[in-house]
């Protein structure tokens, strides 16, 4: 585990305007979406964070901005987590896609944008992969009711 | 008479990412998702060129029931049988990494036993989950012996989980402070058993199938992925370790007790199918190993923290204290209250790195439940091993990936 990584890490976006911050056992950087895709550029290849873990959103209904998008990296090398989290407004939900950088990104995305309707910009796959075509609304937005059915195909008697 | 279904046309839940063949000669065939080999439900959309496959486009999501959505209608506490749903073969090291997230977030520490019974019964775990996936993988392939001799040992594990347990497969054994309950009596004795049997028909697998030229045949050089393509793409876990690097969380960032275990991390040479079946066969033997040695050093001790915030009080004290039963009616219909804040854990599942990411607002009810598990993020780099290869290759290369339909849908 290499220990001076993420202190190394932090000194350089902190250097840069951001705020990073440790919190329980990783790095979490707060950041504008305009810089997102800079910054895993720079983790990636100046830091070596080389595997892409997650991507999900959060939602808090009532907040402006009112979704929170969550980044997880991993460096395979070092051991460490960086936790990259953006907002995004209901009106305008599109961040930058990490596809170009990461192949693994293209399904998380897909799944985020199924769940919250979060858009990737230059992921051209958005396709449903845990729903299915033709679902109404996006079932992990806190305004979507949870006993809600759209069964695609209609009970039996 | 009702009418049937089939009777009126069915809308198509996928759109493929493609319709047209590429080649003049390709056929686009539909493989799934109700096979016997898909394990569960998978799709996959082949565009085959005689009997090679061309590109597949891979649909997950026949399983999906809204877990992360329900857990967001449940107290900490109660969500937990549903975290053994995920991955149903190695259900313990879902519960465990889940009380592991909600522990950090609650800044609680575990009791030495519980931490060495975790980390004993995850190894326990690992071992049923890979012989569940070596079993049907080598299954597929015709080697009916094999998969009978393993599912035997699968068998006296699970009956031996359901004696500490209660259930055979999932557990609801893991609690937020501690566990269920403490080991019963014997139950150590029976475990040393079947280690030994366990070696006994090991053996007997390494003997069937190891130096088997159908085996061979059917498994090496097929499904490759180079360790630059495997990270990129995602994977972890035994897919990860067959390409050749010794990348395992319980070694790189340890956590309960493997930092004081002493073992060895299997990695494989060229990361094709007979790789990843050696790597599992051997991660099964360090596992063996290091239950051994944490049947030495099994302290004793009480199993759950002595934390009011998520420990349920004597079920004695609750019928004659006032105090014990307001807290234990405040666990029960309020939840233990997490502070506000964002944690993510990782444990080295059977399969890859299991993530847990929550999202608690101070309540009893999470804000949000998100787990990154691999077999969602393995079936998106799936076709990297697909392509190239012949159609048959797809069952014993599917069979190796070991998608779990629980944990991958959700």
């Amino acid at each position: 585990m290499d220990a001076g990584l993420l202190e190394r890490v932090r000194e350089r976006l902190a250097g840069e305007g951001l705020e990073p911050a440790f919190a329980h056992g990783l790095l979490a950087v707060p950041l504008p979406r305009e810089r997102l895709l800079s910054v895993v550029k720079m983790l990636r290849d100046g830091f070596g964070f080389d595997l892409f873990l997650d991507v999900t959103a959060v939602d808090w209904p009532g907040r402006d901005p009112r979704f929170d998008v969550v980044f997880h990296f991993y460096s395979t090398r070092g051991h460490q987590r960086v936790r990259l989290k953006t907002t995004v407004t209901e009106a305008d939900p599109v961040v930058d896609s990490l596809v170009p950088l990461y192949g693994s990104a293209a399904f998380m995305e897909r799944e985020c944008h199924d769940m919250y309707g979060i858009r990737f910009r230059g992921n051209e796959d958005l396709r449903p992969i845990l729903l299915y075509e033709g679902f109404q609304g996006h079932p992990l937005r806190k305004d979507y009711p949870k006993d809600r059915e759209q069964p695609l195909v209609r009970y039996r008697e | 008479m009702t009418m049937r279904d089939t009777e009126e046309t069915l809308p198509t839940p996928v759109r493929p990412a493609f319709d047209t063949p590429s080649t003049e000669d390709g056929v686009i065939v539909n493989i799934g998702p109700s096979h016997p080999a898909t394990h569960g439900t998978l799709q996959i959309i082949a565009e085959l060129s005689g009997e090679k496959v061309v590109r597949a486009d891979v649909h997950c999501g026949y399983l999906h029931r809204g877990f992360e959505k329900e857990c967001e209608a449940h107290t900490w506490h109660t969500l937990i049988p549903y975290v053994d749903r995920l991955n149903y073969c190695s259900a313990l090291i879902n519960g465990f990494a889940y009380c592991d997230a909600v522990e950090t977030l609650m800044g609680v520490e575990i009791t030495p036993r519980t931490r060495y019974l975790r980390t004993l019964l995850s190894e326990y775990s690992r071992i049923a989950d890979h012989i569940t996936c070596i079993a049907a993988s080598v299954m597929e392939l015709g080697a009916m012996t094999a998969f009978l001799y393993l599912m035997t040992i699968r068998d006296w594990i699970y009956e031996h989980l359901a004696d500490l347990t209660g259930a055979r497969v999932t557990y609801s054994y893991g609690r937020i402070g501690g566990l269920a309950h403490d080991l019963p009596e014997g139950w150590i004795k029976r475990l040393e058993e079947i280690l030994d049997e366990y070696e006994e028909y090991v053996g007997r697998i390494h003997g069937l199938m190891d130096r088997n030229r159908i085996f061979i045949d059917r498994t090496r050089n097929v499904g490759v992925i180079s360790t630059e393509q495997a990270i990129h793409w995602g994977f972890t876990g035994p897919i990860l370790r067959s390409t050749g690097v010794p990348r395992d969380l319980r070694r790189d960032t340890p956590y309960l007790a493997y930092d004081e275990l002493d073992f060895e991390i299997p990695v494989g040479i060229n990361g094709d199918n007979y790789d990843r079946y050696y790597v599992r066969m051997r991660e099964m033997d360090e596992s063996v190993y290091m239950i051994r040695q944490l049947i030495e050093m099994l302290p004793e001790g009480p199993i759950n923290v002595d934390d009011r915030r998520c420990t349920f009080p004597d079920k004695k004290l609750v019928y004659t204290e006032i105090e014990s039963l307001i807290n234990h009616f405040k666990l029960v219909i309020d939840g233990p209250q997490v502070p506000a804040g964002e944690v993510y854990r990782a444990h080295e599942a059977a399969n890859g790195e299991l993530g847990f990411f929550l999202v608690s607002d101070g309540t009893g009810t999470p804000h949000k439940v998100h787990v990154r598990a691999p077999s969602f993020v393995h079936m998106g780099g799936l076709h990297k091993l697909l392509e190239g290869y012949q159609l048959a290759d797809i069952i014993s290369t599917f069979g190796t990936v070991n998608m779990i339909g629980g944990e991958c849908d959700r």
